[in-house]
């Protein structure tokens, strides 16, 4: 179709069913339409029979209103909210195995440091560090190390949830009849408007 | 009280009304059909190779709105039976399809006759389950029914393993199922269906462009109505024929490839374009910039998905078509209380005047021939023998369009075709499927020399089953729609197309047991088809036809439907159709 916006990335939520088969469904729908994934995380959420999935994909608006509206048409998936459209937190989190000479050490940590990121693993060559964040952090972080020598990268995929008091995905499991728990309130109201780690 | 899952399976089907099971027995499905031995009320026909099975359960489907059901054994069978899964899929047909399983202990073992079933049916059914679990049955199989014939209607694949169908469960058959996560929009918004009726009401050059949803929604009188209310001439697609009167003062029967020039050219034209129960497929629009550029597009679809999928739509309105048209002329009535404005009345009589210009100008036209028969004449033939009344099927090919463009139709829910998928050899096991929901109605397959050789061999099963399908083979000795773009897109370079070596089609028919007529002559085919029509019992009719003949109007494939082909080209309009298709 005619189409003149350009290619975004979208942060896109999908509740389904905690069902067997689910996963390669999602999986179909992007293959079979030729539209890419660039990440992707699954799990459970309160109600063990619903998982929450976070997909992140890049398209023009035609093209994820498709992948929106072919989403909704999977009868195991309840719910679809793309994220990108309103205030959001996303984070990633990633394990990284760092070339660690004696001559180096101290600045890797240095950047290990200013980025919050934890040392997990420690050998007499390498450091495992493991650092939480949004894409331009993690990204930051990588190319930092990049000049020490990055022996193994692993990325969680990007999990996603709007700010706010309201719960937009958790009301939706609400209403299934399942979850129970109270929302508590936002004691800080600083997290509402945007406090980054 | 507790049941062998087999039985449970026959138990379910009886509670949703099945009456008849299209099948093939093989290894993991034998406890039901141990069980269907001495099972009363429910009619088994054994087809001869799955697909057709599939096909059947979709004829029966289409012509009676309920749900085919299908049976076959694991690995070859299932796979056997996935093209019958897509063509459903593609043409929102409601079936549901049982494949047995290896044994659960042995899923994903490499086991005799194993295949992942559910893995292979998933992008081609609306959904599909594995039963793991006895227990599960019952429910599974009411959802799997449900889901088929709810919402936007499609094929649902059901996988059961042999334990699972041989070992004892409670036996438990919900009354109603809710799915949470499946919520079809049945009404429209009122809003929305306020400003269509606005947009229809000011409109000077409206269509309606009418399709299959309108007849698995049984929406055909609502059409009708707002059609003769507002004065709309209705154009079909070919999975639409029927849902309007072909002979209607109206209709300007079928759009697109090989639609009517009126039909393209008042689509084109439009100024508001009112698209029902139809999805804007790449054969109905060609060139989709170039498709009812001037018209504001409303349309009514079950489907969110299908909106705005391959044309920007000006006025969306999700919800069961029938729904929404009552709703829509509801409100045409009330914002024309007082009356039409003289003004619009102006326009639409202007707007009739020049539909009827373009009908007289290219109407449909074949030119005749003493000696040879031109097959548009023999479909012509079989419009007036049988007053438009009887169920057709069609294959795929050359002989299902111009059976869409010559036959007129009458009712809605008598016109099997494969639309989306194209699948040949769809004609002979759907017509099955179509007789044994119709014992008593004339069923006629419509079929190609090519087409029809791909499902021959269910000839066994009308026979042995006392379906008496009419089979009239439109033989013009080749894969003619091959031939036809070799020939006017490829510079007459023909290649694999030719099956004039055979078979034989009267003798085939013979030795199955039915029985075979030829005509090879226009002054034959009247009686062939009076003594097909007349004599009891499946038929086969030869019907020996012009090698050449073309079907006009043409759009070649991604071109405008403005730019139709009307006639044989000549040398340069090949070869400008030609560059257009292949840049040489």
């Amino acid at each position: 179709m005619q189409n003149n916006s350009e290619p975004q990335k979208h942060t896109i939520a999908v509740l389904v069913e905690n069902r067997f088969g689910v996963l390669s469904r999602v999986a179909g729908l992007f293959s079979a339409r030729g539209y890419n994934i660039e990440s992707l995380s699954v799990g459970e959420t309160l109600d063990p029979t619903v998982s929450r999935m976070t997909l992140v994909v890049r398209g023009d608006a035609f093209v994820i209103e498709q992948v929106i509206k072919q989403l909704h048409k999977l009868i195991d998936v309840i719910k679809v909210t793309d994220l990108t459209e309103e205030n959001h937190v996303e984070r990633e989190m990633i394990l990284v195995k760092v070339n660690a000479e004696p001559t180096s050490r101290a600045e890797i940590l240095r950047i290990a440091d200013i980025f919050r990121a934890k040392v997990v693993d420690v050998t007499p060559a390498t450091y495992t560090l493991e650092a939480t964040g949004d894409e331009s952090k993690v990204t930051a972080i990588v190319e930092l190390l990049r000049p020490f020598g990055i022996q193994e990268l692993v990325r969680t995929g990007k999990v996603a949830i709007a700010r706010g008091a309201k719960a937009r995905l958790r009301r939706a499991e609400e209403k299934l009849g399942k979850v129970r728990e109270p929302v508590p309130e936002s004691r800080d109201a600083a997290r509402d408007i945007g406090f980054e780690d | 009280m507790k049941l062998t899952g087999a039985r449970i399976f026959l138990e379910c089907l009886k509670r949703e009304g099945v009456d008849v099971l299209f099948g093939l027995p093989g290894g993991a499905v034998l406890p039901i059909y141990d069980a269907l031995y001495d099972f009363a009320g429910l009619r088994h026909i054994l087809v001869r190779q799955e697909a057709a099975a599939g096909h059947a359960a979709e004829g029966y489907a289409r012509t009676t709105g309920k749900v085919g059901v299908a049976l076959v054994t694991s690995g070859p069978a299932a796979t056997n039976l996935v093209t019958a899964l897509q063509d459903a899929y593609m043409d929102s047909i409601p079936i549901v399809a049982f494949t047995g399983q290896v044994p659960t202990h042995l899923i994903g073992n490499d086991a005799f006759q194993e295949a992942d079933n559910v893995g292979i049916t998933r992008p081609c059914t609306k959904h599909n389950f594995l039963v793991k679990d006895g227990k599960d049955l019952g429910s599974t199989i009411k959802e799997a029914f449900y889901l088929a014939a709810t919402g936007r209607p499609g094929p649902v694949h059901v996988d059961l393993p042999k334990d699972v169908l041989v070992k004892e469960w409670p036996f438990e058959y919900p009354d109603k199922i809710h799915l949470r996560s499946y919520n079809p929009t049945y009404d429209g918004h009122p809003g929305q269906i306020k400003k269509a009726a606005r947009a229809i009401l000011k409109a000077k050059r409206p269509v309606l462009y009418v399709g299959g949803g309108v007849i698995s929604s049984d929406a055909s009188e609502e059409v009708r109505r707002l059609a003769e209310m507002t004065q709309t001439p209705v154009t079909t697609t070919l999975m639409g024929l029927g849902a309007f009167p072909s002979d209607h003062p109206l209709s300007l029967e079928m759009l697109g490839m090989h639609g009517t020039y009126y039909a393209n050219m008042a689509v084109h034209q439009s100024d508001c374009l009112i698209a029902v129960g139809a999805r804007f497929d790449d054969r109905v629009t060609g060139k989709v910039e170039m498709f009812a550029p001037n018209a504001e597009i409303i349309h009514i679809d079950i489907d969110p998905s299908s909106i705005s999928k391959n044309i920007q739509v000006h006025i969306p309105i999700v919800g069961d078509c029938r729904r929404v048209l009552a709703r829509l002329i509801k409100e045409i009535e009330a914002e024309t209380q007082q009356g039409v404005p003289s003004l619009a009345r102006e326009a639409r009589k202007q707007w009739h005047d020049q539909i009827a210009r373009w009908k007289a100008e290219f109407p449909l036209r074949y030119d005749w021939d003493d000696e040879v028969i031109k097959p548009q004449y023999v479909i012509q033939e079989i419009s007036n023998l049988t007053r438009g009344e009887a169920l057709i099927v069609t294959g795929v090919g050359q002989h299902q369009m111009w059976a869409a463009q010559y036959y007129r139709f009458k009712h809605p829910r008598a016109w099997c075709t494969s639309g989306g998928l194209g699948t040949m050899g769809y004609g002979l096991p759907t017509a099955m499927g179509v007789q044994a929901a119709h014992p008593d109605k004339l069923v006629v397959n419509i079929d190609g020399d090519g087409s029809f050789q791909m499902n021959s061999q269910e000839l066994a099963t009308v026979y042995e089953s006392r379906l008496p399908v009419k089979t009239v083979i439109i033989n013009n000795g080749c894969h003619g729609m091959v031939r036809q773009w070799q020939e006017i897109i490829y510079k007459e370079r023909y290649c694999s197309i030719d099956l004039s070596s055979g078979p034989d089609f009267v003798k085939l028919a013979e030795a199955y047991g039915c029985v075979g007529i030829r005509a090879t002559k226009p002054s034959e085919v009247v009686p062939a088809l009076e003594k097909a029509f007349a004599t009891p019992g499946p038929i086969v009719v030869d019907m020996v036809v012009d090698r050449e003949e073309n079907v006009f109007p043409m759009v070649p494939a991604g071109g405008a439907n403005k730019d139709m082909i009307l006639e044989r080209p000549g040398k340069e309009a090949k070869a400008k159709a030609a560059k257009s298709q292949t840049g040489f």
